[in-house]
């Protein structure tokens, strides 16, 4: 079987991008997405021609480094899927496959099928964690979790980060992500006495970044390769906005995004 | 091997003496401390950001230190510790049923085929429960009881249930737990995180490591980071066998460049094969896909007794059907140790007996659990194993056995550390799977979150501080003549490998050096085969030196030229272990030597010849390694045939 990319090719954020085509083999039907690029780079590189830049580590849809669009679904056409373990097989012989980055505004672009996603790393900065430094701990049976609160932590922790809802929500929301992380946190006992001022810093970190509004469009979660519920995002918004009812600031410091490469500074 | 360069290095480990229960607590009365206004004087480098180096940089951060962390990925959330599946062993005994930090010290030893350092293995027992602590307190929403209490599965190994985990994705909780509390550090400003730059050489200057050489991997810009000490956690190096069930990026680098450097690499030739993954499908196949060992609590593995029985499974009778773990070892079963699940498989597959299209899987079952306890309780149990496995194969689990089949997974060798995590150069510390110092010759499942998380979180900010308070680092500059002269070293390795433009493409070499590693120092190994091995490794370097097309230049986002690096040093490492797999005449844990076994096919130890730790020196391009021996002493648990049976 074969099937045509049509991938984004741009050698850095300063020059024009363009789609460029190529006709590839199939080998067969357990062959992943990332192992046909894997294929068609040997063949670039024995051409002479600069290979795909596309970011992806583990293979196996738990980093989350992987992500792209394929004919404009983020992680293709299979629900609950990273592109490292979608197969072949789902695809018709002769198929165009169109393959571009995430577009975001808070995503800036690096190169090919690759973007910048430290915005996220800065969201859990703003408080995504629990303030326990290491030794303090107390036993781990003291803290007793019911099982249906610690299936709930843990369906909402399940994230992986990887940017597909961004990329598929038409506001280029970061919403899910963020609720994800309050949510992770917020039903955990543990989670409790930050609650809501790590709501009020994460979404004001969101905002500062430059995502969108979330207008519960839905597009999040039904690419999200880890099914992250909607409901994490209710689950923030009731957060922040008792969390701002009782802070009261009038204004909460956020951290400077940084796009540059050059790791100067702090 | 005769060391003709350089005479072979006095080993100190460090090892504390006295009642091994209280040597962890003495030695860190013993260790120097620095006090809380110092310690914001003292600039760190950890290179890694998975469970060892994330949980060591956030601790270091917590306590005062200024601490530069770095990672090859864009997050430092995509370490490859997030691929662990299973679990993390701790000896809480909240079940009751007889675990104690003895019991995991004494599983461990024996699990590690009386090859690991029984100190380092009782602290690391020791530091597991305070673990369990920790991660509960950050938030990692470990699987619970009804009651709201920790529960626990069984692993391989281990006749007690003493693995917490969550779901089927513990290491991903537990590194976001890490990485959480690194980012927490990174808000406050005691660490600095620099992603997408990795480390290519160490800057040692009179004697001590005081920094490092490192590309942007975005903008290839070559630039030094100082510190008066770094802190290598930067994973195993299973990719040398190109298929493994490491990420793609996971990579010796780090630790190969600080081992030319002078840090002795210790037991290279210890590698672990996991029993139970995905088998290969393909010439173009780029990895392997583990399935957890904790699968092997509810599943049984079997095999046609007939040789090249093509039945489907459901057509095979039971009286048909060979469950040869359950038959060769009553008292553990299914859940034996990793190396002699996966010698096993391989010999019932050798026989002509193995299952799927190429003969190279075994069956692992759950239709006795499912009729047992029913879909949900499994679903519940391994429900996105399941799902991970009928996404890439296509086939049902819950209704057809899987087909697994053992693949490289985890190596227990690394660079030589003593008790206190330092290698042999002052100031070097390595931690996680990078060092060789808890697992001997085969690691149990579970323990290798437990190792990384207990260096990081747990021993290397006692020990640190002991370093900086003794050796007390003079001031260094960015013009040091070692700084640059590694600088200028790092360049010209990168300008060579842009310039060769031969007529193969980087992975088309490693492919081969991988199948060169896998079928003649793989699962078992054998004099012949390991001194061919070595021979067509050398072959295979001198030709990539000469036709390897690295496409592109080094100014910006060069993937091919990242891997041209990493795989120039697979080679050497390669090499490395073929020569101590050679050099040691025996079996133990994952090291099968097919000349060193007992009549039933089990490993057979030397203790006499063999029972110490091989530390390997450098001694330039082309010159044999230098073999020094840090000689194993068990006062506790008394060495013998390990038996599962």
């Amino acid at each position: 079987m074969r099937v045509k990319l049509t991938i984004w090719r741009q050698k850095n954020p300063a020059t024009q991008g363009k789609f460029v085509s190529y006709p590839v083999e199939v080998a067969n039907g357990e062959m992943s997405m990332l192992e046909l690029l894997d294929v068609l780079n040997e063949t670039l590189i024995e051409k002479g021609e600069d290979p795909i830049a596309f970011d992806h580590d583990c293979r196996e849809g738990i980093c989350g480094m992987c992500g792209f669009m394929i004919n404009g679904v983020a992680h293709g056409p299979m629900p609950a899927t990273t592109i490292c373990q979608l197969t072949m097989r789902h695809f018709k012989d002769g198929e165009e496959l169109v393959l571009e980055p995430w577009r975001s505004a808070a995503f800036s672009f690096v190169k090919d099928l690759v973007v910048d996603r430290r915005a996220f790393d800065r969201i859990i900065q703003a408080g995504g964690y629990i303030s326990i430094s290491t030794g303090s701990a107390q036993d781990g049976n003291n803290i007793p979790v019911g099982k249906e609160i610690a299936d709930r932590a843990m369906d909402a922790a399940a994230c992986i980060g990887c940017g597909a809802c961004v990329a598929a929500c038409p506001n280029g929301s970061a919403a899910l992500f963020t609720g994800a992380k309050i949510a992770h946190l917020g039903i955990l006992p543990q989670g409790k006495p930050e609650e809501d001022h790590r709501a009020v810093r994460m979404v004001a970190q969101m905002n500062v970044e430059g995502f969108g509004s979330c207008t519960n469009i839905g597009e999040c979660t039904g690419v999200c390769p880890k099914e992250i519920p909607l409901e994490v995002i209710a689950k923030m918004n009731h957060d922040y906005l008792l969390g701002a009812w009782k802070e009261r600031k009038e204004v909460i410091n956020a951290i400077a995004p940084v796009t540059d490469w050059t790791f100067e500074g702090k | 091997m005769t060391g003709e360069v350089t005479m072979p290095i006095q080993l100190d480990a460090r090892i504390p003496t006295g009642p091994i229960e209280q040597a962890w607590d003495n030695a860190r009365f013993e260790m120097k401390l620095v006090n809380p206004a110092n310690k914001r004087r003292h600039n760190l480098i950890v290179v890694g950001s998975g469970l060892a180096g994330g949980s060591a940089a956030a601790t270091l951060g917590e306590l005062g230190y200024n601490v530069k962390c770095f990672c090859f990925q864009d997050s430092p959330r995509r370490a490859h510790s997030i691929a662990a599946q299973g679990g993390i062993n701790a000896a809480k005994n909240y079940q009751n049923d007889g675990d104690s930090i003895y019991r995991l010290f004494y599983d461990t030893v024996k699990g590690g085929d009386f090859r690991a350092r029984e100190g380092n293995v009782y602290r690391l027992a020791q530091n597991s429960v305070h673990i369990i602590d920790q991660c509960v307190a950050q938030g990692v929403p470990f699987a619970r009881e009804y009651g709201g209490t920790l529960d626990n599965r069984s692993f391989g190994g281990a006749q007690v249930s003493r693995t917490f985990y969550a779901r089927g994705q513990t290491g991903q909780q537990l590194l976001l737990g890490a990485y959480q509390a690194l980012e927490r550090q990174v808000d406050s400003g005691q660490v600095t995180m620099i992603p997408r730059t990795e480390m290519l050489d160490l800057i040692v200057v009179d004697g001590q490591a005081r920094g490092i050489v490192t590309r942007n991997l975005i903008t290839g810009k070559l630039g030094v980071h100082l510190a008066d000490a770094v802190i290598l956690a930067t994973g195993g190096y299973g990719n040398v066998y190109y298929l493994s069930t490491n990420a793609k990026g996971s990579n010796a680098t780090a630790i190969w460049r600080a081992h030319k450097r002078g840090a002795l690499f210790a037991n290279p030739c210890f590698t672990q094969i996991h029993p139970t993954c995905i088998p290969v499908s393909g010439d173009y196949q780029s990895k392997l896909t583990l399935m957890s060992e904790s699968l092997r609590n509810d599943g049984r593995i079997w095999v046609p007794k007939q040789k090249g029985d093509k039945r489907k499974p459901d057509q095979i009778p039971e009286d048909e059907r060979d469950y040869y773990l359950e038959r060769k070892y009553p008292a553990f079963g299914n859940l034996v140790p990793r190396d002699v699940a996966s010698r096993n498989s391989k010999a019932v597959c050798d026989e002509g007996r193995g299952v799927g299209e190429t003969g190279l899987g075994v069956y692992l079952d759950f239709s006795d659990a499912i009729s047992r306890l029913g879909v949900e309780t499994i679903r519940e149990r391994y429900g996105n194993l399941f799902d991970m496995y009928q996404r890439i194969t296509d086939e049902d689990p819950y209704k057809v056995p899987m087909r697994i089949y053992p693949a490289m997974h985890y190596t227990m060798g690394g660079l030589w550390v003593d008790y206190q995590l330092q290698s042999t150069i002052p100031g070097l510390f390595v931690l996680g799977e990078a060092n060789f110092s808890d697992h001997g010759a085969n690691r149990l499942g579970a323990s290798a979150l437990m190792q990384g998380l207990s260096d990081g979180y747990f021993i290397i900010p006692y020990t640190i501080g002991n370093y900086l308070a003794s050796a007390k680092p003079k001031p260094v500059k960015l013009s040091d003549p070692a700084a640059q002269a590694a600088l200028a070293a790092t360049e010209q390795g990168v300008a060579k490998l842009l310039s060769i433009k031969g007529k193969r493409t980087v992975d088309s070499f490693h492919r081969e050096l991988g199948k060169i590693m896998w079928d003649d120092c793989g699962m078992s190994r054998n004099a012949k085969g390991l001194e061919e091995a070595i021979g067509k490794i050398r072959a295979l370097r001198e030709e990539y030196w000469q036709n390897v097309n690295v496409p592109g230049s080094g100014d910006d986002l060069n993937q091919s030229l990242e891997k041209a690096g990493r795989v120039a040093d697979f080679f050497e490492l390669g090499e490395l272990m073929c020569i101590d797999a050679l050099e040691r005449n025996e079996s133990c844990g994952g090291h099968f030597r097919e000349e060193y076994q007992t009549p039933d096919g089990e490993a057979q130890r030397d203790d006499e010849h063999f029972s110490y730790v091989a530390a390997w020196g450098w001694t330039g391009p082309g010159n044999p390694p230098e073999l020094n021996k840090e000689p194993l002493e068990f006062a506790y648990v008394h060495p013998s045939q390990r038996s599962y049976k």
